[in-house]
Formats: C-alpha cells, structure tokens, sequence
C-alpha cells in the first residue's frame, strides 16, 4: 500500500493535458495550461479563487469545451462533450457543493445519478460494499436531509465509486469537513491511490496538500506559474508562488480586554430556512477589545447565529445584551443604534443588493449610524460620501461607486460590504465568514481590519469554517455543533485535536479504518 | 444561434428604449393583425394613435377624453407601482375602485340636498378609506395567515362588483329615478360634483390627484428612505430585512396606498366623469391600470405616458371601432400586445443578445 503516497517511478501516464485555453467575455480563465497525471498519482491543482483551477476541471468533466488545446486520455485524444461521455471515459467528479436531494435516501440520490441504476436493493448492497471496502460507512436507506455535511460528501463520493473511475477529481473537499473527518477522507483517497485511481485534488489549503499530494501544479490569474512536489516545500513558499507576492500575517495588539459588550446568555430560536438548525441555548459572551472565533462545519446554525446576533431574527429579550442591556427582541436597525454591526456571509442578496450601486448598498446598512437622512428623506451626497469612503479606505478596485455590487468580484465586494460595517466606529461587530471565496491579500487585509477595531475597542464575533483563520486572529474559540455552542475557551494552548472534538469529532466514525 | 448573455449592470439605453421598441412592435404586430381582418393597416393604426388628437373633426371632443381616461389609469397605476416593486401584487385595483366609489358617493348621497363646502372633501376622504379599507382584506390575510394576495384580491374584485349591482338596485338607487337602476346623479348635485376644472380640457380633480400622485411617487422613490426600502424588498428581500425593513408592515403601507389611490380614483369618477353610482360602473381601469404600471415601467414619470398612450388606445380604438368597423376584440388584442411586447423586450435591460458561433475544440 502507498500509505505515504511516496510517487512510484515509471507510472504509466493517465491524462495529459496540453496547452488548453479557455476565455470568457472580458476574462482569459485558462491560458495555455498543461500538466499530466499518472495512474495512481494524487495531484494537487493549487491556486487562489479566480486562478482558473474550476474552469480547468470542468474541460476535464466534459462540462466546458477549451478554446484551443488538446487532451489525451489513456493514450487516446480525449475531448468530452458532456459530462456523460466524462463519466464513460472513467473520470469522475465530486463537487464542492452537493447535488443532492434532501428528500430522498441515500440509495435514491445515487440511482438517480447513474446511466443505468439497477434494482434498488443490489444498489444498496452495493453501496454498503463499497464503502465498507473504503472505510466509509453510509447506510443506504437513510434520508439525505438528516445527514452531515460529511455524510452527503461521502454519498457523493460513493456515487463516483460505483463507477470505478480512473481519476477522480475532487473540488475543495475538506471545507465541510471536521479536521477527524479529513482523516478519514484522506485515507480512503491514499487506499483508492494505491488501487491504481488518479486524484485531481483541487485546494487552497496547503498543509493539507503538503500531506496528501504527490505533485502539484500552481495556477495563477488562469496560468501555469509552477509544479512542484508539496511535500519538498514549505507551506509559505507554496503560497508566495500561488499569490505571486510576499505575504505578511496579520499583527495583533495584545493588551487588557475591557468590559463585556455582546452578552448572549440561553438564546433558543427556531430557524427561519427550510432544512436549517435551529439554536439550542447558546451562551457566550464578548469583551471590549477581543475576538471570538466561532468554528464550525456549515449548516450547524451559523447562518441562524448570525442572523439571532444581527436582529434579523428575534429572540427573547435577554437572550442578547449589548452594553448590559436586553436587545433579543430588537430588529437590526435599533441594535445598530447602539452599535453593534453585522456582515452576513452572503454577500449577493443578504450584505448587499445585487442590482443597486455600491452608493444604495452603502445606504443600506449605513443609513442609521451614518445619519444619512434628515426626516427620512435620503442625503445622497453624504451617501456618496461614505461609499467613496470605503472603496478607498478598504481598497475595493471597481470603476466607480456608480457601479451595481454584482459587477463587482466575489473579493472586492466582500472588501466593500465588511468595509460599510467597520467604518460605522461600531463597538460590536459581528461577521459570517469574512474571507470566504476572497484571494488572500485580500483575506489579510480584512483580517487586519477587524484586528484594527478589536483594538480601538470593539468586541467582535467572527463565525468561520476556516480554522487557520479562526486560530490566526481570535483570542477565544468556540464551536457549533447542531446548533449548540461550546463553552469559549482562550485560543491560547488548543490543539488541533481539541479543536476537532469541538466541532463534533467525525461522528462517531473514528474506528472505521482499523481494519483497512 | 441566439444566445442570451447577461449583462454586467442593467442597460441605461434599454431602460428608456424597450417601452418605446415595444409600441413599435405592436404597431407592427397590430398592423399584421387589422390586416389579416382585410382593414387598412395604415389607416388602422392611424385612427388609433393620430385622429383622436389631430383629426379637425374627432379631436375637439377627443382630446379632452384623454384626460378623463388618463386620470384614473395614472392615479391606479402609481398606488401599484409601488407594491410592484416591493414585490408586493395587488391585483384587484378595480374591487378597491368599485369600493370607493360606493363608499365615497354614499357619503355624498346621505346629506343629498344639503349644500356645505365640506361635503365633496369628506366624499374623497371616504373613497379613499373605501379602497384602503377593501385592500386591507388581503393585506391583513397575507401577513397573518400568509395566503396569496394576487388571488384574494382579485377574487375580491367580484364580491365588490355584486357589491355594486346590490347598491345601485337597492340602498343606493336614485328614488326618483322612476324604479331604474342606479344612483342620483352626482355630477348634478354641486356640493358633491367633481367638475371639469378648465373647459374643453378634460381636467378635473381626478386629474390634479394623479399628476399630485406622480410627484410624490418620484419624491418617495427618489429621495425617501421609505421608497428605498420598497425597492429594496423588491430586488432583494433577505437584504431588505438585513436593513431593518419589517415585510409585514410593507405589505400593508402597499396595499394601503394602491387601495387608498384605487378608492380615490373611483371617487373622482363617479363624481365626475360617470356621475352616478350604476351596475355597469366599473369599465376596467382598474385592470388596465396594471398594464399602465408594467409600461411605465414601475416609474412614476413612465406611468404617467404610459397613463396617456393607454388612455390613447381606449379613444383611438373605440374611434376605428365606428370608423372601420374592427371589432371590440381586436382592439383588447391590441392592448394586449402591446404589454406582451415591453415584457418580452425587457429582457434586453439586463441580458444582451449574441450570435453564438458553435466552436469545437482542435
């Protein structure tokens, strides 16, 4: 077996990919791009959001046809139409987010991707093999809604399983993962490795990689900057080629907290989304000057969280204290009167408006703390004012403030939306997911900015599935588990292993793999 | 092949273009089809758009038609607006209308012979409470119960014409009218007539409240913070209530002004205009009016030509119906068209039309 994935010499190539170029209106995605794989190699394909690295696996998937370049599948000229002659040609795809059908049990979602599905009862038996052979335990009858997001990859996985695929691509895979149940993933990849099956592992987290991976390409702005093999570089070295640049981790100001600012004390609430979780008597509570790092797998109640903290969803009245005083039955607009600021995770729709000029969706959330309007008619100079504020204090690049927010990029309009909350000198501060789908300068200088405000003295609550992110700036970390908390505990002295049990283990799944 | 591609930021141009590629293409469109009827085409289209106001022989009593056909569409059309945009559907403009009217007429009728100055004031005050008070019904249904506000208030439009029958044959009927159907006549009754203002024009304070309408939905739209949060709710409701706008009580200010505007639009009418409460009162404005909102595209100052071309078509076709003898129905397709076309053409704001050529990869 080649648990340690040390490459094996003289491997026979699986597909080569030779020169492919792919271009959108206004945006060269892929520029002349190659890179092979052998059978039984588990290649990274590195690179930041917007590298290229989506557009490059859906040539592969059959999903998007290359301007120019050619393939070469098994010695064969290979250029999929659609996914299905993909999936003939024995290349399988897990993707980032689940085409699942929640309604439906596990065997049924499986059936309903396959050409030719068999009797539903050989189809369970042979789900229940394959992942007893791959140490992935999936009970075929049960409803998709119920399961973890953990789970629903696994039946993903299996799905392209049944299959029995030559290379397997799979797109940023651990995000929904607790670090135990990366572990597990892991090791099913290195067994499927060592069987002879290629893996396309496509991610922006380099210890991983670094643990996982024989080769690696590096991709930036659609280009081939590098290939290296991971585990011969440091994880900072394989960033600056990703970025392009040195990159400085944040600084933080140590020091005294003040008083507490956000106290949540039994917050129960129903969520309001279908298929949500509702919290279960969350209690924690926030000081002047630090940052709660909230970790957790999505769908546990963050999105619930964040919404019960921002006023959009009411709770009883002492649930949520600001400065002492009772605002769980508040809506967002008083609770931002007294200072507490909310970005949501999503930006199109939620944060900001997609249709609306940066200077409306600065009105949006500003107009209370900024004062925009006098007797409620709008002063749009001021508003303009504060929009031309932000985009250069928080350096959103976009033509104008004129622009709607869809023209801009998933990065400057998060630059933008958490830009509007920290200008408002708010004094709780609460974010979901501030740097997702944003390129790391831009991540580290978001990060930097709520650090600037945690210490100009404002207590701040971030909710992130990223954990360096949680470790690189809380001073406390908790975690939500089904939408329950755990108690805060410092930063300070966590191991990852902690961390991991913080966020729910890998239910109850541990002890899968002794035998594999 | 047409491939559509979405664009970057809604198309300026294409805002302000599609009403006006839409009339042409009905024009077109309508031309085909008066054809087809073995009419004149150019004749056709002639004596809907251009005799009733240059014609010597039709426009003197034409013209002043306009107004009168506009003021209600206009002042209808702007109270949906604003719901339309908050994705807020009122469809049953013409059940609030018929109320106000009853309602505002009655008061009227209850001190008939009096004369105070106050009379025709209370009489507008209660129209608009009248077509408030029935757009509450789905309003207050929809956010506590959550039914669907299209369906209920539409449905509410018939109760409110049996409404109508049922007053003019009963509380309502004109007790000297020698046992026909139908109120006094309003229209002869000083103290509760709503009068041509300036004669030969067709302006009457219907007219005035429409235009009075117009600027304070721009004002609202523009530069207030309320008319921010309507459109806010409109293109994105979970930002909206991340804004603090409370969707309940949106719904409930919208409907309240379209049934306020509806309710003071039947009031100026059957004071005006029609005169008298009867069966056969209500003549579509109501329903009309939804297609005035869409053509105006939402935006008061577009309602308010929209309101006019709308009001236009109604003369135009009731002139080519005498004059060359087309059918009702025709005239009905016609208008149709003409909303069918600005939909399908909207598309062009926020997508582009491409020439896609089928590339395969070497």
């Amino acid at each position: 077996m080649n648990a340690t994935g040390q490459p094996v010499p003289h491997r026979p190539e699986l597909l080569r990919v030779d020169g492919v170029t792919k271009a959108y209106p206004g945006v060269v995605a892929n520029s002349d791009v190659s890179f092979a794989i052998s059978e039984g190699e588990i290649h990274a394909l590195l690179g930041e959001n917007g590298a290229g690295k989506s557009t490059l696996v859906k040539m592969i998937y059959g999903l998007v046809k290359p301007d120019s370049g050619r393939m070469v599948f098994r010695g064969q000229t290979y250029q999929p139409s659609e996914p299905r002659a993909a999936r003939a040609a024995g290349v399988a795809m897990v993707f980032q987010h689940f085409s699942l059908f929640e309604a439906l049990n596990v065997a049924e979602n499986v059936a309903l991707g396959m050409e030719n599905p068999p009797p539903m009862k050989e189809l369970a038996s042979r789900i229940r093999a394959v992942s007893t052979e791959y140490g992935l335990p999936l009970d075929p009858s049960r409803m998709v809604g119920d399961l973890s997001a953990g789970e629903r990859q696994r039946v993903e996985i299996i799905r392209c399983l049944l299959q029995d695929p030559k290379l397997l691509i799979m797109d940023e895979p651990t995000s929904v993962l607790t670090p135990q149940e990366v572990d597990i993933l892991f090791r099913t990849l290195r067994q499927l490795a060592s069987e002879g099956t290629a893996i396309l592992y496509i991610s922006h987290k380099l210890e991983e990689i670094r643990s996982l991976c024989d080769e690696a390409t590096i991709l930036r702005r659609g280009r081939v900057v590098a290939t290296c093999t991971p585990r011969e570089r440091s994880a900072r070295e394989m960033a600056e080629l990703m970025v392009g640049a040195t990159l400085t981790p944040p600084a933080r100001a140590g020091g005294d907290k003040g008083a507490v600012a956000l106290e949540v004390a039994g917050l129960s609430v129903a969520s309001p989304i279908p298929f949500g979780t509702s919290l279960k008597d969350v209690s924690f509570a926030v000081r002047r000057g630090e940052v709660l790092g909230i970790a957790g797998v999505a769908g546990n109640g963050q999105d619930e969280l964040l919404l019960a903290l921002s006023g959009e969803l009411k709770s009883a009245s002492d649930a949520v204290k600001i400065d002492g005083i009772g605002f769980g039955d508040m809506g967002p607009n008083a609770r931002r009167r007294v200072g507490l600021v909310a970005a949501p995770e999503e930006r199109l729709g939620h944060a900001a408006a997609p249709d609306m000029s940066l200077v409306e969706n600065a009105l949006l959330s500003g107009v209370v703390r900024k004062g925009l309007t006098r007797a409620g008619f709008i002063d749009w100079t001021a508003t303009q004012d504060f929009a031309a504020r932000i985009v250069q204090a928080f350096d959103v690049r976009t033509p104008g403030t004129h622009v709607a927010a869809r023209a801009l990029s998933g990065g400057n309009l998060q630059k933008f939306v958490v830009g509007r909350e920290l200008s408002q000198s708010p004094s709780v501060i609460v974010i979901n997911q501030p740097t997702w789908g944003v390129d790391a300068a831009a991540a580290a200088a978001i990060r930097q900015a709520i650090l600037n405000r945690a210490a100009e003295g404002a207590a701040v609550v971030v909710i992130s599935q990223d954990l360096d992110e949680l470790l690189e700036i809380a001073d406390s970390f908790a975690a939500l588990n089904g939408g329950r908390l755990t108690k805060p505990r410092p930063v300070q002295g966590l191991t990852v292993e902690e961390i991991g049990l913080m966020m729910g283990g890998a239910h109850g799944m541990e002890v899968v793999h002794h035998g594999a | 092949m047409l491939r559509l591609e979405k664009r970057p930021s809604p198309s300026r141009f294409w805002q302000g273009m599609t009403p006006v590629l839409a009339v042409a293409l009905t024009m077109v469109a309508g031309g085909i089809m008066f054809a087809l009827l073995g009419k004149n085409p150019v004749e056709a289209i002639r004596t809907i758009f251009w005799d009733p106001l240059f014609n010597e022989q039709f426009a003197s009593y034409s013209r002043p038609q306009l107004l009168v056909k506009a003021g209600p569409l206009i002042l209808i059309a702007i109270g949906l607006s604003l719901g339309f945009r908050a994705g807020i559907w009122n469809i049953g403009a013409e059940g609030q209308y018929i109320m106000g009217a009853i309602l505002g007429a009655g008061v009227g009728l209850a001190f008939y012979p009096a004369e105070h100055w106050f009379i025709f004031p209370l009489m507008v005050v209660a129209g608009a409470l009248g077509g408030w008070a029935w757009a509450m019904i789905p309003a207050i249904l929809r956010t506590r119960f959550n039914t669907n506000e299209i369906l209920v208030s539409l449905l509410l439009v018939y109760v409110a014409q049996n409404l109508l029958a049922a007053m003019s044959l009963g509380l309502l009927r004109n007790p000297e009218g020698g046992g026909f159907p139908g109120s006094r006549n309003l229209s002869q009754y000083p103290a509760a007539a709503n009068p041509e203002l300036m004669a030969g024009t067709g302006m009457h304070w219907g007219v005035v409240a429409a235009f009075v309408a117009v600027i304070a939905a721009y004002v609202l739209l523009q530069r207030h913070i309320l008319g921010f949060h309507i459109k806010l709710a409109g293109q994105a409701p979970r930002a909206a209530r991340f804004a603090g706008v409370n969707p309940k009580a949106l719904v409930v200010m919208c409907m309240g002004i379209s049934g306020a505007l509806a309710g003071l639009a039947g009031l100026f009418e059957v004071s005006g205009p029609a005169g008298q409460i009867s069966i056969d009162f209500n003549v579509g404005y109501g329903f009309t009016a939804i297609i005035v909102a869409f053509l105006g595209r939402l935006n008061p100052v577009g309602i308010l030509f929209a309101g006019l071309l709308m009001a236009l078509t109604y003369i135009g076709g009731e002139l080519a119906q005498f004059m060359l003898g087309l059918p009702a129905a025709a005239i009905q397709a016609f208008q149709g068209m003409l909303l069918f076309f600005l939909l399908a053409v909207d598309l062009l704001t926020n997508y582009r039309i491409r020439l896609a050529v089928k590339k395969e990869a070497v």
